[in-house]
């Protein structure tokens, strides 16, 4: 295949965004709905053939500029450029985000028949798929950022798709003001790295060689190199759009947006921007800014059990898989932490499988949520129960979902899980015992949710839950076969740090531990929540003030509400605030009197009168005679 | 003289060509049909326009008399697609009665010009440049007072044809004493010495140009012309007429002047400084939207001298860009103006309360336009302001740079209130829903287009930018 018409692949997308977004009012749903879905469709195909022919090439893989062009250009030197750039890592995320993409799409034809704002949906929906692709092929920081912003600004729309109800709202806010924040460090790392280097490309940048790499490790701030500086400020970036403790707030609420927009955005692709973000600039981490790294892997590692700890206590289903999707990006974030280079380079290759299986699973488990939400109209776990029998299909689907995710063989998320705890081990065994905890943990909260859901408490519901239609359940099954395949696939040989291929195996001492935490994991939750039982209720009041800690979510959201209102707003902005509307609103009001003034006085020169122009002409030209002759003689 | 020489004036054969036909037709075409006049007028012209981007050559004719180069093709190209859109934005006003028997005569007047406009820009010779500006000039003039019936159109026409005949007085008397220092006026023998008179001379000279320029104190004229004459001689006048001056003024000083580079920087300095301080401050009270964009045209015209004051490659060519930006953007602005104006004959700035809601999509593209001379990113206008910013910066001069960021925050706030006006203030009485013709639909779109590609699409610049280096 050509590789120029990777560009199709994200033009698409734009496309259906631009005609949905400027027809809004005058397509009707089905067609609009349609154009979308073929849009990130012909993407798909586009996406799977341009990842069988780079990978059908002899390795090692090449980076590979196929489309480049000047898009700014500031001086000879500075400029900024648009691109494809084709390698491992990036063709990977084109495969699973158009795949992912297009099965949302689908499925929400059928989810979100009927509401009023359909074609504003798809609009949206394309243009975050349209950003996502963007951003993961972006040549330079530079573009990388715009699409990074970008994703950011249709992540805002979506989650505040209702945009009548309040909490939507908020929530959008929050997200948008938290991801911002973050997003402010980016730009300052990146500012800081091509200010050292004078490029923003990629290709260069993370060329371990590079003189001007090299000669960043030398130069030190408050003790620390300023490539760490700008590694760790550019990696705060990615921890705000992966939802890394302390920036994880926005996350949970983000689940105020519809169904599959968190299936696709909050789960499988835009939340993997900052492992994505760090597995870009590996090359050079690794070997320059190793203190980079580690604080990759233990915001990862505590991450993971952090978020691990809350799912166990919550009960809205989908703030449950919200805390789920930190969780699990904290083990990718942990894989890259502790991974070396080349022939160490597991973890780097653990954390892309993690990310590539956990998109097809995660997403799986928003879907089946959907189906669920969409049956009942509720997102509260303790209304719900027995609903086996009602939705037999979505069922069967959560299922595996859930059993991969636990990490159940030959389930997809077990191949890529044993991966990370041999990577873990081989680094730390702080980390593989967190690790190791936090899969339990996974296995428990994921079955007691499903357990409480279609076992437990056959209550009769008012209306009968019905199973969702074909439309909803086809894209489900679809991502349920990726679930018990994908792990499988010898990742090893495709994506690796080095763009050699790596040997990698089952290690049978790390998968039997993982598997038997796991499954005591869900004997547990089995024992709890299969029926009704007094035993978890029992425990929680044992707890006491922990277990109320840990359903407040560790009052992180009240910590940072304290910050911002008691102390910056009143002991910081309030002083700013009358600062700005008395002395410099003072000062413009100034001037802006003092213009209209002058204005008008000088109205008298436009008088209308032919013969005054000609005075003032002459005397003008006469002015600079003298003025210049003045100077120059 | 051979063929391929005939060839190098391709420009002005196909625009005399265009007259021809246009005065064939007025003879050959019953009344009745006259309509047609308008479709084939506004196709020939968008021929010339897409022909005109043949690849160009560079070369000299009639003894040194006309230059060409791909520069100055550009430079043509730009003005004649200004004034494709000038054409398809005239349907609506020489359809209406006692227009239309009429309607050859704009068109050979206007085509008229541009033939002077395209061999002022290719002049070797004094003379011939000097010929070029007033087959310019006057037939405009004539257009501006081409409503005769209608005292404010006629005052235009006499205002414009008398300061104008003072200005080339002022302007061939500086011509004459640059004879005087050098005893020629073809351009390729053209060498300067910075004595008093050739800087006396310059300065006379530099008025003359000025005045077409409306660059401050030569602008008193603009606001009573462009507000008397009909809408489409406004946009003329404050885009091809302008762009062809400031395309000229450019040349000259970047070739000929070049000995004289600090008197015209020191020149151009003040007058710059002026011209966005005046252009700014009188657009702020303005009610009457064509003088209103007069004034806006003024201050436009201050911003395009900081670049000419770089006076090398760059400079150049953020001053050809930012025209070539300028001519799409206020072309826009003018097209709406013209399209309520003939709709309902309203033209001040209160009118257009509540405008967004009877007519959404006239109104966004105001709001481009406005946005776009206001320089916002990531339109067109925003990289236009940026470059000849630019241009300023690498020349040095900060205290230039301070006072043009401090005038695009004026001209900011008074665009902003038309925008205002279009979106927020509420009316009782809005313009009612207009129906522009698919001419006028066609050169909004064209405009829109520009306005947006050149904003997103650099590879514009770096051309004008290779151009310019090897000119």
């Amino acid at each position: 295949m050509n590789p120029t018409l990777t560009i199709f692949i994200i033009l698409l997308p734009f496309a259906a965004f631009v005609i949905n977004g400027l027809l809004s009012n005058k397509l009707p749903h089905k067609t609009a709905g349609w154009l979308a879905v073929i849009a990130i469709g012909i993407s798909t195909i586009l996406s799977w053939q341009t990842a069988v022919s780079y990978f059908l090439q002899s390795e090692p893989y090449i980076r590979q500029l196929v489309v480049n062009i000047t898009w700014l250009r500031f001086t000879e030197t500075l400029q900024v450029d648009m691109g494809i750039l084709l390698d491992p890592i990036s063709v990977m995320m084109l495969v699973v985000i158009t795949t992912v993409s297009l099965m949302v799409f689908v499925y929400s034809l059928g989810y979100m028949q009927g509401e009023k704002g359909f074609v504003r949906y798809f609009a949206f929906l394309s243009l975050f798929s349209f950003s996502m692709l963007g951003l993961v092929v972006a040549t330079n920081l530079f573009q990388m950022y715009m699409f990074w912003e970008l994703v950011g600004v249709s992540s805002y729309l979506l989650i505040g798709y209702y945009y009548n109800k309040p909490e939507a709202v908020a929530a959008a806010k929050k997200a948008f003001i938290v991801t911002r924040f973050a997003d402010f460090g980016f730009l300052v790392g990146i500012l800081i790295l091509s200010y050292y280097t004078g490029t923003f490309d990629f290709i260069t940048i993370t060329n371990p060689e590079n003189p001007a790499i090299i000669s960043m490790t030398g130069i030190s701030f408050m003790g620390i190199s300023v490539l760490t500086w700008a590694v760790v400020l550019i990696f705060m970036g990615g921890a705000g759009k992966s939802a890394m403790f302390p920036l994880h707030i926005w996350l949970p609420d983000a689940m105020e947006g519809p169904t599959p927009v968190s299936a696709l955005i909050h789960a499988a692709t835009m939340v993997v921007a900052g492992v994505f973000l760090v597995a870009r600039m590996f090359p050079v981490v690794v070997f320059h800014a190793p203190a980079a790294l580690d604080v990759v892997a233990f915001i990862g590692a505590f991450t993971l059990l952090f978020a691990a700890i809350i799912a166990c206590t919550q009960t809205d289903i989908k703030r449950i898989l919200a805390f789920s999707t930190m969780s699990q990006i904290g083990y990718m974030m942990l894989a890259l932490g502790v991974s070396g280079y080349g022939h160490e380079g597991l973890g780097f290759t653990a954390s892309m499988f993690h990310l590539f299986t956990h998109a097809f699973f995660k997403a799986l488990l928003f879907l089946g949520a959907g189906s669920i939400i969409h049956a009942l109209q509720a997102n509260d776990i303790r209304q719900m129960g027995g609903l086996r029998k009602y939705q037999p299909v979505t069922h069967i689907l959560f299922l595996i979902a859930c059993l991969a995710i636990a990490g159940i063989p030959p389930f997809a998320g077990f191949f890529s899980k044993d991966e990370i705890l041999t990577a873990a081990l081989a680094s730390h065994t702080v980390y593989f015992g967190i690790a190791t905890l936090a899969a339990a943990l996974t296995a428990f909260y994921m079955f007691r949710l499903y357990f409480l859901v279609f076992w437990n408490n056959e209550r009769t519901y008012a209306h009968t839950p019905h199973e969702s239609p074909a439309i909803m359940l086809i894209p489900m099954s679809v991502l349920a076969g990726g679930s018990v395949v994908a792990g499988f696939i010898p990742f090893g040989n495709f994506v690796t740090s080095d763009l050699k291929s790596l040997e990698t195996h089952v290690h049978l001492n790390v998968a039997v531990i993982s598997t038997a935490v796991a499954l005591a994991g869900i004997t547990i939750a089995w024992l709890f929540y299969k029926r009704k039982s007094e035993i978890p209720d029992t425990i929680a009041a044992r707890l006491g003030g922990l277990y109320q800690t840990i359903y407040r979510k560790f009052y992180i959201d009240e910590i940072y509400l304290f910050i911002t209102k008691r102390i910056i707003f009143n002991l910081v902005s309030q002083p700013l605030a009358w600062f700005d509307r008395h002395i410099i609103d003072g000062f413009m009001d100034l001037t802006a009197t003092a213009t209209n003034w002058i204005s008008a006085e000088l109205k008298e020169f436009q008088s209308g009168q032919l013969q005054k122009y000609a005075y003032i002409f002459l005397s003008g030209v006469i002015l600079i005679v003298l003025v210049v002759l003045y100077t120059y003689s | 003289m051979t063929w391929s020489e005939l060839l190098l004036m391709r420009h002005e054969w196909a625009l005399i060509g265009l007259a021809l036909v246009l005065i064939m037709l007025e003879i050959g075409i019953s009344d009745e049909q006259k309509n047609r006049i308008h479709v084939v007028a506004c196709l020939l012209m968008a021929a010339i326009t897409l022909f005109g981007f043949w690849p160009a050559e560079s070369g000299k004719i009639f003894g040194g008399m006309y230059i060409t180069d791909p520069l100055r093709v550009l430079m043509k190209n730009i003005l004649n697609a200004g004034v494709l859109i000038i054409f398809l934005q005239s349907s609506v006003w020489l359809g209406k009665a006692g227009m239309k028997n009429r309607m050859t005569e704009f068109y050979l007047l206007l085509v008229s010009s541009l033939i002077g406009v395209n061999y002022l820009i290719s002049a070797g010779h004094f003379l011939m440049f000097y010929i070029g500006l007033e087959l310019l000039t006057i037939p405009i003039a004539a257009l501006a007072a081409y409503e005769q019936y209608q005292s404010k159109s006629a005052e235009a026409g006499i205002k414009l044809i008398l300061s104008s005949a003072f200005s080339s007085a002022i302007l061939l008397f500086g011509l004459s004493m640059l004879y005087g220092a050098i005893g020629n006026l073809y351009f390729t023998d053209f060498s300067l010495t910075d004595s008093l008179l050739t800087i006396l001379g310059f300065i006379f000279f530099f008025s003359g140009l000025a005045f077409k320029i409306s660059i401050v104190p030569f602008h008193l004229w603009t606001a009573d012309v462009y507000e008397g004459s009909p809408t489409n001689v406004t946009s003329y006048l404050s885009v091809i007429s302008k762009g062809s001056a400031v395309f000229v003024l450019v040349i000259l000083l970047f070739t000929l002047f070049r000995t004289i580079q600090p008197v015209w920087q020191a020149v151009l300095y003040a007058t710059a400084i002026l011209t966005m301080t005046i252009g700014n401050l009188f657009a702020i009270r303005q009610q009457n939207l064509k003088r209103f964009l007069a004034f806006s045209s003024i201050a436009q015209a201050g911003f395009i001298l900081l670049g000419v004051i770089h006076g090398g490659s760059l400079g150049m060519a953020s001053v050809v860009y930012f025209v070539l930006v300028y001519v799409f953007s206020n072309l826009a602005a003018f097209g709406v103006v013209q399209a309520v104006e003939q709709a309902t004959g309203k033209l001040n700035i209160d009118d257009y309360n509540g405008f967004y809601n009877t007519n959404p999509r006239l109104s966004l593209t105001m709001m481009l336009a406005l946005f776009s001379l206001a320089g916002i990113p990531p339109l067109a206008g925003f990289f236009g302001k940026f470059f000849l910013f630019t241009a300023v910066a690498e020349s040095g001069f900060y205290t230039l740079l301070l006072i043009a960021v401090l005038n695009t925050v004026i001209a900011l706030y008074y665009y902003l209130l038309v925008v205002k006006a279009m979106f927020i203030n509420k009316s009782e009485l809005p313009v009612p829903v207009i129906a522009s013709d698919g001419a006028m639909r066609i050169s909004l779109l064209l405009a829109v287009t520009g306005i947006l590609v050149l904003g997103f699409y650099s590879p514009v610049f770096d051309y004008i930018n290779e151009l310019c280096k090897t000119f």
